[in-house]
C-alpha cells in the first residue's frame, strides 16, 4: 500500500503527458493490440461527441484522508489543490442556466472542501434534481468537525455515493488502507440510521464497487445482489443501488499494473472486452468534468491526464453550452476502461 | 522458439488454434462457452468446478484463467482453495481406491 501520492514521491507517472506516453507505446505502438480509435472505427463509429449537458462533474479537491491504491486521482493528505468559492460561483451559474439535471461532486474527499457545505446549500437552492456527493464514508467520522455531515447530507436531499470495494475487511483493507473497511461499515450505519439507503426512503444511499486488483468487474446486478446479501447477513446494512466501475489504466492504478506486471494482460482483457454499445453510451457524452481550479474536460479521467476539452473555451468562467456541444471528445488507450464489458462510467454500467 | 514449454503470453492466443483449423476450432469455442453459460448450474458454481479441475490436471493456463474469472466474479480465496481441495480429494481417493484392487490381487496370488 501506497502511503503518499505519486507526485509526492516525484514518481515520473505523476506527469500525465508519461502516462499518455505509455498508454500509447508498446502492445499500442507495435500493432499487437489495436488502439481506442481503431476500435471504434472498425464498429464505424468515427469519433465521439457529446449530445448535451445532463451531469456536471466537479472536482472540488485533490485533499482526501486515505491514500488508496487504485486511486486515479493520485489524492491524498499531502494533496493540497482545492477549488475557491469564486470558482463554485462559476459552477453554480452553469447549473443555473443550462439543462443540468446532475450535480456530481467528487475529489479527494470533496467534503474536504472549506467551503463545500456552502457549496452544497447554493445547489440545492438552485433546485438540481440528483446532488450527488461521492463520498468516501470514512470522512464521516475522521474528524469532529464531520460527525454531523449525514444530517447536513439529510437537510440537503444529497445522493450519497459510496466507494466499498468487497464485503470482507480484508479485500477493502487492502485497497484502502487498514481500519477502512470497519469505519465504513459504521459510517453506512449512521447514514442508514437517517433513513439513507432504507425501503420506502427517498433519501439514495448509492455504493460503488472497483475491483481490487488487476481484473474486470463481474456482471453488476450479481454483485449487487451479493453486496446486498453479506451487508444485510453481517451488519444489518442496507442501500440503494450498485454501482460497479472499472479501474482505468491511468495514476496509481496504471503505476500498479506495471508494477505487478499485470499491464499488458489486463490491457488485452480490455480490448477483448471492447463493447460498442458501451462505446456509444460512454458517461463524457452528456457529462462535463470541471477540475478544482475551474478547467473543462470530457471526463475525470481526462482531468486526471490534464487532457482539456479539444475546444476554444476551456474554462468554465467561459462556459457556452451549444458552442461546446461543437467538439470532440478526447481519446486514448485508457478509454478502454468505458467500453468493456457493459461499459463503465461513473453512474455504474451503460449497456 | 520459446526457452519454456509454458508461457504465459500464450493463454491470450488461445484464440487463434482455429486459424489452423478454422471449423474445428469453431465449433470447440461455441461449445465451451455454451458450457460456462448460466444453466441448471450457475456460472459462479462451474468457475469453482473449472478450477478444481484445471489443478487436477496440473494446466498452467487453466489455473491462471480462473482464478482471474474467480476474483471477477467475487469468489473469495477461501472458496478458490476449497474447490482445490475437493479435486485433490477425489485425486487421492481415486488413487487409494485403486487400493481395493490391490489387495485383491494381493489375496488371490495369496495362499
Amino acid at each position: 500500500m501506497s502511503v503518499q501520492s505519486l507526485k509526492k514521491r516525484n514518481n515520473a507517472l505523476a506527469d500525465p503527458v508519461k502516462q499518455l506516453e505509455y498508454l500509447s507505446s508498446g502492445i499500442f505502438a507495435n500493432g499487437e493490440l489495436p488502439t481506442f480509435k481503431e476500435s471504434l472505427k472498425k464498429h464505424k463509429i468515427e469519433t465521439l461527441r457529446p449530445t448535451g449537458l445532463e451531469i456536471l462533474q466537479i472536482n472540488l479537491g485533490y485533499m482526501c484522508n486515505q491514500v488508496c491504491e487504485h486511486c486515479h486521482v493520485d489524492a491524498g493528505p499531502d494533496r493540497k489543490e482545492i477549488m475557491t468559492r469564486e470558482t463554485m460561483q462559476h459552477c453554480l451559474e452553469v447549473l443555473r442556466t443550462t439543462g443540468a439535471h446532475t450535480l456530481d461532486l467528487t475529489g479527494g474527499a470533496p467534503e474536504m472542501n472549506p467551503h463545500f457545505r456552502w457549496f452544497v446549500e447554493e445547489a440545492s437552492k438552485i433546485g438540481v434534481k440528483d446532488l450527488i456527493v461521492r463520498s468516501n464514508l470514512t470522512i464521516l467520522n475522521a474528524n469532529k468537525k464531520y460527525y454531523d455531515l449525514p444530517d447536513f447530507f439529510k437537510d440537503h436531499g444529497v445522493h450519497v455515493v459510496s466507494s466499498m470495494p468487497h464485503w470482507t475487511r480484508g479485500k477493502t483493507d487492502r485497497q484502502r488502507g487498514d481500519g477502512v473497511f470497519d469505519r465504513s461499515i459504521k459510517a453506512l450505519k449512521a447514514l442508514n440510521e437517517r433513513g439513507y439507503g432504507m425501503p420506502g426512503s427517498d433519501l439514495k444511499l448509492d455504493l460503488v464497487y472497483n475491483p481490487a486488483g488487476a481484473f474486470l468487474p463481474a456482471n453488476q446486478d450479481d454483485m449487487e445482489k451479493d453486496f446486498k446479501k453479506a451487508l444485510k447477513e453481517d451488519f444489518d446494512i442496507s442501500f440503494n443501488q450498485l454501482f460497479a466501475i472499472t479501474n482505468l489504466p491511468i495514476s496509481r492504478f496504471l503505476e500498479y499494473l506495471i508494477a505487478s506486471e499485470n499491464y499488458e494482460d489486463y490491457m488485452y482483457s480490455l480490448v477483448e472486452a471492447f463493447n460498442p454499445a458501451a462505446a456509444r453510451g460512454v458517461m463524457c457524452t452528456n457529462t462535463i468534468s470541471v477540475s478544482w481550479d475551474g478547467f473543462l474536460y470530457d471526463c475525470d479521467f481526462n482531468q486526471m491526464l490534464d487532457l482539456k476539452v479539444n475546444h476554444p473555451i476551456k474554462h468554465i468562467s467561459d462556459y457556452q453550452e451549444k458552442e461546446l456541444l461543437e467538439r470532440d471528445i478526447i481519446l486514448s488507450q485508457h478509454c478502454y476502461g468505458c467500453t468493456a464489458g457493459s461499459g463503465s462510467s461513473c453512474q455504474g454500467t451503460v449497456a | 522458439m520459446s526457452k519454456s514449454y509454458y508461457d504465459p503470453a500464450d493463454l491470450r492466443k488461445f484464440g487463434s488454434i482455429t486459424e489452423w483449423s478454422e471449423e474445428l476450432g469453431e465449433k470447440f469455442f461455441e461449445y465451451y462457452n455454451k458450457v460456462f453459460e448460466e444453466g441448471s448450474l450457475s456460472a459462479r458454481e462451474k468457475s469453482l468446478i473449472a478450477l478444481a479441475v484445471a489443478h487436477v490436471r496440473q494446466c498452467p493456463y487453466c489455473i491462471d484463467a480462473y482464478t482471474k474469472d474467480g476474483l471477477q466474479r467475487g469468489i473469495t480465496k477461501e472458496e478458490m482453495m476449497e474447490a482445490v481441495h475437493v479435486g485433490a480429494a477425489i485425486e487421492s481417493g481415486a488413487t487409494l481406491v485403486h487400493g481395493v484392487q490391490m489387495m485383491n490381487k494381493y489375496n488371490k496370488l495369496s495362499m
